[in-house]
């Protein structure tokens, strides 16, 4: 019954160190005192805030409205009353900040009004944006809004659903215990997905130094038809979408193409079970699991609500003196959190204590010396090495020709490179400023357009003026040698009083006339009108404008007293 | 001898026949090398060069009428890429017709606007709206940050502010550090 296996090329085996935090069962973590979520938290844009300060909130509430379809919703993890909407620092390697809602935790965790939903009597529209609006998006790391990677359309019918719970990446164990306490609820939730997608056949691929897992998932699935638990062998990055859907399917998604084209969409096994709890208990998604280990007294895992300290997990495993920085994420492709003050969100799966002992300083970096280690090692098949020296060299078409989007920064060509050349940060420099180089191209694109738009609409605004001039002269020359008066002319007697001037002549002076009746009437209607309707308090706050612009430029007048 | 010249001769003119008919069947309308020059140039459109807009000045510089460091948005490395593409010399950029800065927008402070319009007439992209007497609003995502608005309004109610990074926008930083050199002292 066990599929074939296919193999994708390259990866390493680094020591997974899996150990260290599976042997307590996932514990619960408590109550911070308060609780800082962040509105963005999905690929796909900022959802807007839906709440404010001062306002209580109930747990599940949703406070965040996804912009568009594009987003997935962001609701309050706990009860309690909103102390604030306001910027605060992202847990993200810029260590920039963005809107975060903070609110401070009741303790009486009352939750909204759950409505279990039987999802085979739903369409799967209705689904999907249930889906959307429970904030379900891929839990694996990339946050990636599950709603859309069902959408059915030109892409094609998702005939293969599989599900990821290979957990490649060193240290972290979160979905390895989630399958091992809570196989139940993620086969259910693989049920929705599956019926979402209307998929014949769901594939879950687990490592295989993940027995228990293993066992667990097929216990859970042993009633299901057209379910089955492969497990893959442990070579990092067996996690990889791409590299996953290779390894069970054999399919090879080339760049730029999505699943679904070849009939698969693969899922990893925390959103499986989110979309369980939000489905059929109507919980949307308000925690996750996270993985706290590394240089820690008690590794463990840790049921934690969205929006939580980092600090306060610190506090519930003891980091160990010696350590002296936190990764967030594993050692091959997480990043090192600039602070720890930082909420946990959607995507932080693991939170890595590294000492020096743990995670040896690498050497300083050498030149690169052609070893074709990185070639050997590159799960995307790509030439790291050459993409090193493009990106290096800031040549930047170069390493498009050489597809560095195709790179799925998963750290394998770093990892064997003798010369310990930080390469993902070069690809990451690289592919961020390819991207704010696109967007600048898009921006100066369109700019060029309005402009050369603009420039069309005041030429032709230009030309249409003067020839309705010229038709409005015609006819009232033709109107004046016809003996009749022009309806705004000056005075009855200027044509009485010379009649004996030629024709032309009156002519014109009757246009002149008429042209200054009309400039003069204007003039009295365009005083200033839009101050003319304004509320007092309105027009007091011009006034006092008015006169801080004349202090200024009373300043401005005298010179100054020193020469700069 | 003859038959080889004849050869020679005869392909001469098949060639020559083949450029003469791929001039007249691949013309480019248009100046290609103002529009090369025109692609490098912000489309800030904010006349700093000495020119009414990006155009122009690409049409003066592939006219040879006017230096390539008189765009104060394109900065340093516009400059670099005009250089190349036109094969001059790299010149820093001339102090006359102003300083780079960091990307602006306009922000209007609506409580404060009188409607008067002047401001949509001088905006070079159209991403100002609003109609007489009535408040005018700025649509950030097109503004260019020419600035060209701000003069204009009789109550000072334009402000220039930078545009902020965000996570979206924010670029990882080149790793290579730069061995610095220990200045004389
Ligand atoms: S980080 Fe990119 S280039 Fe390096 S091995 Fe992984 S996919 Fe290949
Ligand atoms: S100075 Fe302004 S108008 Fe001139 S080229 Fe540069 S951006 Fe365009
Ligand atoms: S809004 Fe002002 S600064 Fe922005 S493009 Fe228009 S005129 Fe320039
Ligand atoms: S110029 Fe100033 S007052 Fe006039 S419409 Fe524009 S913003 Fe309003």
């Amino acid at each position: 019954m066990l599929a074939a296996l296919f193999k994708f090329r390259g990866g390493v085996k680094p020591a997974s160190h899996k150990d260290e935090s599976t042997r307590a069962p996932i514990a619960r973590a408590p109550l911070p005192a308060r609780l800082v979520v962040p509105l963005r938290q999905s690929a796909g844009g900022t959802p807007l805030p839906l709440v404010a300060a001062g306002q209580k909130v109930l747990k599940g509430e949703r406070i965040g409205a996804p912009e568009g379809n594009f987003s997935a919703a962001i609701h309050a993890p706990t009860s309690g009353t909103v102390l604030a909407v306001e910027s605060r620092t992202l847990p993200h390697p810029s260590g920039l900040s963005a809107p975060c809602v903070v609110i401070a935790p009741d303790g009486e965790e009352r939750w909204i009004e759950r409505t279990p939903v039987n999802y085979a009597a739903e369409s799967p529209d209705a689904l999907r944006d249930l889906l959307r609006d429970s904030g379900i998006v891929g839990l694996g790391g990339a946050t990636f809004p599950s709603h859309l990677k069902l959408k059915p359309g030109a892409a094609g019918r998702i005939g293969t659903l599989i599900v990821n719970g290979a957990e490649c990446e060193p240290w972290i164990t979160c979905d390895d215990l989630l399958m091992r306490e809570r196989a139940e609820g993620i086969v259910r939730g693989i049920a929705i997905l599956r019926h979402i997608a209307s998929a014949d056949r769901v594939l879950i691929g687990i490592e295989d130094n993940k027995p228990q897992a293993i066992a667990a998932m097929r216990a859970a699935t042993a009633q299901a038809t057209g379910v089955e638990v492969v497990p893959v062998p442990t070579r990092y990055p067996a996690g990889g979408e791409k590299q996953l859907i290779r390894v069970l399917t054999g399919i090879e998604i080339p760049y730029g193409r999505i699943g679904p084209e070849f009939g698969v969409q693969c899922f990893n096994v925390g959103t499986a079970w989110s979309a369980h709890r939000a489905v059929e208990l109507g919980e949307p998604l308000v925690s996750r699991i996270v993985t706290l280990t590394g240089n820690v007294e008690r590794p463990g895992n840790f049921e934690v609500p969205i929006g939580t300290p980092i600090d306060d997990l610190l506090a519930l495993v003891a980091p160990r003196a010696d350590t002296d920085r936190f990764i967030m994420g594993g050692p091959m492709m997480g990043f090192t959190l600039p602070r720890t003050d930082l909420p946990v969100t959607k995507a932080t799966n693991c939170i890595l204590a590294a000492s020096p002992a743990l995670f040896p300083p690498t050497g300083p970096e050498m030149p690169c010396i052609r070893c074709g280690a990185c070639t050997r090692a590159c799960p995307a098949e790509l030439q790291p090495h050459e993409l090193y020296w493009f990106s290096r060299a800031k040549n930047f078409g170069k390493a498009q020709e050489y597809n560095i989007f195709d790179c799925i920064e998963c750290g394998c060509c770093a990892y064997v490179c003798p010369s310990n050349i930080r390469l993902v940060d070069y690809y990451r420099f690289a592919k961020t400023s390819m991207r704010a180089l696109e967007r600048e191209k898009t921006a100066s694109d369109a700019a060029r357009q309005r402009f050369e738009f603009r420039n069309f609409r005041t030429e032709r605004e230009q030309k249409e003026k003067a020839e309705r001039l010229a038709a409005k002269t015609a006819a009232a020359r033709q109107a004046i040698a016809g003996g009749e008066k022009p309806a705004a002319a000056p005075t009855p007697a200027a044509t009485e009083q010379t009649p004996a001037l030629p024709q032309l002549d009156e002519t014109k002076k009757a246009l002149i006339a008429a042209a200054i009746e009309r400039a003069r009437a204007q003039k009295e209607g365009v005083q200033p009108k839009n101050t003319d309707n304004l509320a007092p308090e309105k027009l007091a706050e011009i006034r006092e404008i008015e006169a801080r612009r004349a202090k200024v430029r009373e300043i401005a007048k005298t010179p100054p007293e020193e020469p700069v | 001898m003859v038959s080889a010249l004849l050869v020679m001769a005869g392909i001469a003119v098949v060639l020559g026949a083949l450029l003469g008919f791929a001039s007249i069947r691949f013309k480019v309308k248009g100046d290609p090398l103002v529009d090369k020059i025109d692609a490098i140039l912000p489309q800030t459109q904010c006349g700093q060069c000495g020119f009414p807009g990006c155009k122009p000045y690409a049409q003066a510089i592939a006219k040879g009428e006017a230096e390539i460091n008189q765009c104060p948005p394109g900065g340093e490395e516009g400059i670099r890429k005009l250089a190349d593409l036109l094969g001059k010399e790299f010149k820093p950029l001339s102090a006359e017709h102003g300083v780079e800065k960091p990307k602006q927008v306009a922000v209007i402070d609506e409580a404060l606007c009188i409607g008067c319009t002047l401001c949509t007439q001088a905006c070079p992209v159209d991403a100002i709206v609003g109609a007489a007497k009535q408040m005018h609003t700025i649509v950030a995502p097109l503004c260019t940050g020419c600035e060209l608005c701000v003069p204009p309004c009789p109550v000072d109610c334009i402000a220039m502010v930078p545009v902020p990074e965000t996570v979206e926008t924010w670029k990882w930083k080149y790793p290579v550090v730069p061995i610095k050199l220990k200045e004389p002292a």
